[in-house]
């Protein structure tokens, strides 16, 4: 049998036991070293966070196979500016914390999602926005996240001016895409 | 809506009508999708989550197929409600058992149910009797449809339909089908079979159960994979096993009654004679004796059952349904007793499982 990630032997059969369900990982010498110092390296970490979270449940599995554990530790404390969420967060729970960490972090999802889905590109449906102009992506509106979070640190350090600019690029965003539905037109200062 | 109006029918998914329904219960489709503007369910804020409720309730309360549909609020429901919908296959486990604001819209054939503040935003579903993948997905796609006009889907050029868990990004698609396998198990040929299904990459789980152990012989198929190939051809990938299944599950049938008449309706009187007489039954033994039945009905070894009314048995004697007919709450020795009750009063009566319990 060959290495699911090279052509060289594989010689390492490893069972692992994610989400619920099972999973063969078929790898050579070299594959097996990197997929067994990433996951200890996210052992280390879960141990040292302490929380108390089950392990395993992480998508731990495919990640960064072929960077060294130093890369690594410096990826998980990356963190996703909208929504906060750090990578060794997603990684511990396996599951995003919003539409634009697909973005922050494109390069390192990629592996990930070439190893569940054996591609990268989505070839179905897309949305039909109509006409309007607004865009496929829904980016910009996603942005209405880190607005929101910017909004109540704002208020919370008394900042009301900056809040006020806030909220207002909120409803001017919200306004374009939910036609003034959104909540920042129920709500905020 | 009332749930106990639910407890006079039993839903789609067990009609036991559809194309090839002696083998396939259900086809299901389902389609996860989030709102942009708001985190994932998972790191969203009380607020948050309220909000994605609100925004998603009235806004498929606006669509064309929002008048057919009944809103019930998830969050406000008692524990034997919510785990009455799980029975139903309205909503997730994960569902019935998370925390915050929550809520599911059901038509009344209970064909549709679109979970709000699942795993993701949310989840719509779509459910036909026997095998017809192909009307499931087109009632999703209409309904998908109607409501993408009026929310804004998280979607990115190239990974296409955003979801919490990058398993199920790009189409977001689930496509499933509920096959009864007794024959395969019987003969210990259904590990060999889904083993060949998982190295095509379709995953293969149990009713209920945790785990390979499925729960009277019932087995979910689906498509292992979202991103990459289109929608069609993901109900194609799941779609095109469905008839191999099938033919193996028939003449594994056919062997067992050919080669072993005998044992075979020894195995199936002794189930039925069980089920009949019973003092204390637990509900997987139910299903399980319920499954043996199923099978000898379909192959002629027993004659004064209905297949429609076994199906209703499998729901009915689950532990929130039985309550609900009931009426009363009942701790695990007490539904053991009333699920006996409720199985002899059924047969004895060779009535039909609409009969009231009392
Ligand atoms: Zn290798
Ligand atoms: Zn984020």
């Amino acid at each position: 049998m060959k290495c699911q990630h090279c052509d060289k032997q594989a010689v390492f059969h490893i069972t692992e036991l994610e989400s619920g369900s099972v999973r063969e990982l078929h790898l050579c010498e070299d594959h097996a070293r990197s997929y067994l110092n990433q996951s200890e390296v996210a052992a280390a970490a879960a141990d040292e966070e302490a929380e108390g979270k089950p392990k395993g449940g992480g998508l731990t599995g495919p990640l960064g196979v072929g960077q060294t554990a130093d890369e690594l530790a410096l990826l998980d404390q990356r963190s996703c500016e909208m929504c906060g969420i750090t990578f060794f967060e997603f990684r511990n729970q396996g599951r995003l914390g919003c539409p634009h960490d697909y973005a922050q972090f494109e390069k390192e999802l990629e592996p990930l999602i070439a190893n569940i889905h054996g591609a990268t590109e989505h070839t179905g449906r897309r949305p039909d926005r109509g006409p309007g102009g607004l865009p496929e992506g829904t980016e910009e509106l996603t942005a209405v996240i880190g607005l929101r979070r910017g909004m109540k640190e704002a208020i919370g350090r008394e900042d009301y001016e900056q809040a006020r600019e806030q909220r207002d690029a909120i409803r001017a965003i919200e306004e374009r895409w939910l036609g003034g539905a959104g909540t920042a037109a129920q709500g905020g200062p | 809506m009332r749930l106990e109006s639910l407890t006079q029918s039993i839903g789609e998914w067990l009609r036991g009508t559809g194309p090839e329904s002696d083998i396939v219960m259900s086809s299901r489709v389902r389609l996860a999708r989030n709102v942009a503007h708001f985190p994932f369910v998972s790191r969203a804020s009380e607020q948050d989550r309220a909000d994605v409720e609100r925004l998603l309730r009235e806004r498929i309360a606006a669509t064309p197929l929002g008048k057919g549909l009944e809103y019930i609020d998830v969050g406000r429901l008692e524990e034997i409600d919510r785990q009455f919908l799980v029975e139903r296959q309205l909503i997730s486990r994960e569902h019935a058992e998370a925390q915050g604001a929550r809520g599911v819209a059901i038509d009344r054939m209970e064909q549709v149910s679109l979970m709000i503040n699942e795993e993701d935003h949310l989840r719509i579903q779509c459910m036909h009797s026997g095998l017809d993948l192909k009307a499931a997905w087109e009632q999703i796609r209409a309904v998908d449809d109607q409501i993408g006009t009026l929310v804004p889907y998280a979607f990115h050029p190239r990974f296409g339909y955003l979801t919490a868990c990058p398993t199920n990004v790009g189409t977001g698609i689930r496509v499933s089908v509920m096959l009864h396998l007794p024959a395969l198990v019987i003969t210990r040929q259904i590990d060999k079979v889904f083993r060949s299904l998982h190295k095509i990459s379709l995953a293969v789980r149990g009713l209920y159960g945790e785990g390979s152990q499925a729960m009277g012989d019932f087995y979910q198929i689906s498509n292992q994979t979202t991103l990459g190939r289109t929608e069609e051809e993901l109900l194609e990938q799941v779609g095109d096993v469905v008839p191999v299944l099938i033919d193996y599950e028939r003449r594994a049938r056919e062997f067992l009654v050919r080669e072993t008449q005998q044992n075979v309706h020894d195995q199936v009187s002794r189930a039925y004679g069980i089920l009949r007489t019973a003092q204390t039954i637990s509900a997987e033994e139910t299903m399980q004796l319920l499954s043996r039945v199923r099978m000898g009905v379909l192959l002629g070894l027993i004659g004064d059952v209905k297949i429609a009314d076994i199906n209703t048995l499998l729901v009915r004697t689950q532990p929130a349904h039985l309550q609900k007919l009931r009426g009363v709450e009942l701790d695990t020795n007490d539904r053991n007793i009333e699920r006996a009750r409720y199985l002899r009063h059924h047969f004895e009566g060779g009535g039909t499982a609409g009969s009231s319990v009392n």
